[in-house]
């Protein structure tokens, strides 16, 4: 029994990546930038873990900064995706020119924040 | 000059203020005296007005001091100028007839025909109070001292009903008959005019008009006012002294004027006799003249002479056994007529009669009356004596007033004996005596005691009055020193039949610091009515008192120089807020190490993914709006590092809305371009 659900679980995840691999690379870099982002607040939470929240502003500056920008690149890609029949007469340009703009409101909110 | 004057201005103020709390009033005497001659006597020798010249002169005048010598000259040269010139006004006429009416200055070259047809012609055309006041009065002055000339007011009675028009219902009168302000000074300068008016005429005035009068002037009594005290006053914008002392003129000469006489209510004439003493010793010139100017029309009036009940001292001494003096005289301090002086009532604090009845007998050399016995049971302490006064009615040319009963506040004051004065020490659960001294409180003692935390004080003594009474002291108190200067006070009180207090160490441990050694004792015992009071040294006491607790208070650090109190004070040391505990900074630099680290495996990730800028425009218009539009990103970003670092919000904000605008334009033109190229290939 546990040697076939690891062999399900191999089969399963290997069809994943195939069926990854298929994504247009502009996708895959947003899905990479997510990543990223994702990851950077995890590194600030395990911190704040560590050494108390004592400049609490701060703390949520970078958290909600690295959220913010993951939110905004979802949405991008959402925008982007030919696949995604609801935005089909939306230019990839102007979805990509709405990420620039909201990414730089949100780092002027961020960076006031951040005292 | 002035300062001693101010200083003994101030001096028998406040002595006639504690007389005046005893609502015991003085008649005039040597300290107003020479109280005036500092007040009146120019520094420079001459006045600076007539008006002032005739205030200072009548009121040296009326207190008998005789100055004019120095004055004459340069006051009577005014004088003439003034009576001579045909242009003074009346007001200056009127001082300067005054003036020579005290002066009598030589005036022999004015013709006073001129000065009287002036007058004359004055109060003809007169419209004003005080204009029909300054001529009237002046004839009136210029009859008296210019005796050839003819001095008769024409139309007498026109002239008394054009001033009579000013008056009003309710007793004041006004000033002119365009002004509807009235005044009670106004009423006595009226009055004083009107009893001129009377004086000159060449006729009798009809007696209806003068009955007016005297109904104006009941209903001008109906306006005056009074203290508890039973001082009455006229009150007015002038002031309390200047309305009062302008009524009782006007009054007199009225009376003294008009032959059917006066009726005007006696308590109230004592009532404002009273209150012009009451003043004390004005310090101003012109209070001071309207004071004295009043008295002396009290003092000798057609209708009631006020007589002042006054005592030189208010204290009997049981000791000394001198008897109490009461005076009784005029308000300026003559001598008064034949009458009896007895003392109706003294009643005790506690509202008892201790006296009743008692006649005092009159000592002719000294002119006062006087009460030498007093009974047995008259104790020391504090009365409230009240006399009578009887005047013998059939001797008297002149109607004189008392007040209807005089109070007057007597402290008695004698020597308290002292008796069975002793100290103890006593131990406190048994209460046995463990050592006893008597005390001789005559004298400082050098008393020696010691005593253990828990043992007990005790300090007794018997007051008795010289009537045998168990006597309460208002102060009685035993205070113990520390040999380090430190003192506590503890009362000793009374009950019943002796003073008592008892130290209880045990409870007093604490109070006491904790401070063992050797204690002075001193005893106080003090009353207003204790002719011995004492303060003395007792002894010393040893205290044997436990350690100190590290909680228990400090002794209070006594100064070693009494002046060491107004030296600096001690350092205050602040505590601030803690600040927050931050982390050791090699672990904040681990972490920014491992932040860099998602970035590094982005550029990795995109590297691995093959990112190229292929699509990067190459024609030059393309290539430059594409490269301001990454610069203008670029751009933007800076600024906010910069906003981070040292910018403010609203410096950000004006660089951050241009270089929007800039990259918005880059922007569009960047990303048509683009999107026009993809569509192109697509269409291809």
């Amino acid at each position: 029994m546990v040697k076939s659900t690891s062999k399900d679980a191999q089969d399963l995840f290997r069809s994943l990546h195939s069926a990854y691999s298929a994504t247009p690379t502009n996708l895959k870099i947003i899905d990479l930038y997510v990543v990223f982002a994702v990851f950077t607040a995890l590194i600030q939470v395990l911190y704040m873990a560590l050494v108390g929240s004592f400049p609490f502003n701060s703390f949520l500056s970078g958290v909600l900064s690295c959220i913010g920008t993951a939110v905004l690149a979802v949405c991008l890609r959402i925008q982007v995706n030919k696949e995604n029949k609801e935005f089909k007469d939306l230019a990839p340009e102007r979805a990509f020119a709405d990420f620039v703009l909201c990414n730089l409101v949100l780092h002027l909110v961020i960076i006031n924040f951040l005292g | 000059m002035m300062a001693r004057g101010l200083l003994r201005f101030l001096a028998s103020l406040l002595a006639l203020a504690i007389c005046n709390a005893a609502s015991v009033s003085q008649p005039i005497s040597d300290s107003h005296r020479s109280a005036a001659v500092d007040v009146f006597l120019p520094l420079d020798g001459s006045f600076k007005s007539l008006e002032e010249a005739y205030e200072a002169l009548k009121t040296l005048d009326v207190l008998g001091i005789d100055k004019k010598s120095d004055l004459s000259l340069s006051t009577c040269e005014n004088v003439v100028k003034v009576l001579g010139s045909s242009s003074s006004a009346l007001k200056d006429l009127f001082y300067a007839l005054s003036v020579n009416g005290i002066l009598k200055c030589k005036t022999g070259e004015i013709v006073p025909k001129d000065i009287v047809s002036k007058l004359q012609a004055g109060a003809k055309d007169a419209k004003l109070l005080l204009d029909f006041y300054y001529s009237v009065r002046g004839l009136v002055l210029a009859k008296e001292q210019f005796s050839g000339t003819d001095v008769s007011l024409g139309d007498a009675e026109a002239i008394f009903r054009s001033i009579k028009a000013l008056s009003q219902n309710d007793g004041r009168w006004r000033y002119s008959s365009n002004n509807p302000e009235s005044s009670t000074f106004a009423a006595g300068v009226a009055f004083e005019t009107l009893a001129g008016v009377i004086s000159l005429a060449p006729s009798e005035i009809d007696q209806s008009l003068i009955q007016t009068l005297k109904t104006g002037i009941v209903k001008l009594f109906d306006s005056i006012q009074k203290y508890d005290d039973g001082t009455f006053y006229f009150d007015g914008s002038e002031g309390p002294i200047s309305t009062t002392a302008s009524v009782i003129r006007g009054l007199t000469s009225f009376a003294a004027s008009e032959s059917t006489g006066l009726n005007l209510p006696g308590d109230k004439i004592v009532g404002l006799a009273k209150f012009l003493l009451g003043v004390g010793i004005p310090g101003d010139a012109k209070d001071f003249f309207n004071q004295v100017d009043a008295l002396a029309c009290l003092e000798d009036n057609r209708f009631s002479v006020p007589l002042i009940l006054s005592l030189p001292s208010t204290v009997i001494s049981l000791t000394k056994k001198e008897p109490l003096k009461v005076k009784v005289s005029t308000v300026l301090g003559s001598k008064a007529p034949a009458l009896s002086v007895k003392l109706a009532d003294a009643l005790s604090s506690k509202g008892s009669s201790v006296i009743s009845n008692q006649e005092l007998k009159f000592d002719a050399d000294s002119a006062t009356y006087f009460l030498d016995s007093f009974p047995k049971n008259f104790d020391v302490g504090k009365y409230t004596f009240v006399f009578e006064i009887l005047l013998d009615e059939s001797a008297n040319e002149k109607a004189y007033i008392t007040e209807a009963q005089t109070k007057v506040p007597i402290a008695a004051t004698g020597a308290i004996s002292i008796e069975n004065a002793e100290i103890a020490v006593l131990d406190s659960d048994v209460g046995s005596v463990e050592s006893q001294k008597k005390l001789d409180l005559s004298k400082d003692g050098a008393v020696s005691l010691s005593a253990n935390h828990l043992q007990k004080l005790r300090l007794s003594f018997q007051l008795t009055t010289p009537v045998g009474v168990v006597f309460k002291p208002h102060q009685a108190f035993l205070k113990l020193k520390h040999e380090s200067q430190v003192e506590h006070i503890f009362l000793v009180k009374t009950s019943g039949k002796k003073s008592e207090l008892v130290l209880d160490f045990l409870g007093l441990v604490e109070k006491l610091h904790y401070l063992s050694g050797k204690y002075e004792i001193q005893l106080t015992i003090g009353d207003a009515s204790m002719e011995n009071s004492l303060l003395n040294n007792i002894g010393h006491i040893e205290l044997d008192l436990p350690e100190r607790p590290e909680k228990a208070s400090l002794p209070p650090l006594q100064p070693t120089d009494p002046y060491s109190r107004y030296g600096p004070k001690a350092e205050i040391s602040h505590i601030f807020r803690v600040p927050e505990k931050l982390p050791a900074k090699q672990l904040s630099l681990v972490f920014l190490g491992l932040i860099v680290l998602p970035f590094i495996g982005f550029l990795i990730g995109l590297t691995r993914l093959g990112v190229n800028i292929k699509s990067f425009p190459s024609s030059v218009g393309a290539a430059t709006s594409a490269l301001l539009f990454h610069g203008g990103i670029g751009a933007v970003l800076l600024l906010y590092v910069l906003f981070w670092i040292k910018l403010d919000l609203f410096t950000t904000l004006k660089a951050l809305s241009m270089l929007g605008v800039f990259l918005l334009f880059v922007g569009h033109s960047t990303l048509s371009q683009l999107a026009s190229a993809s569509n192109k290939l697509k269409s291809a």
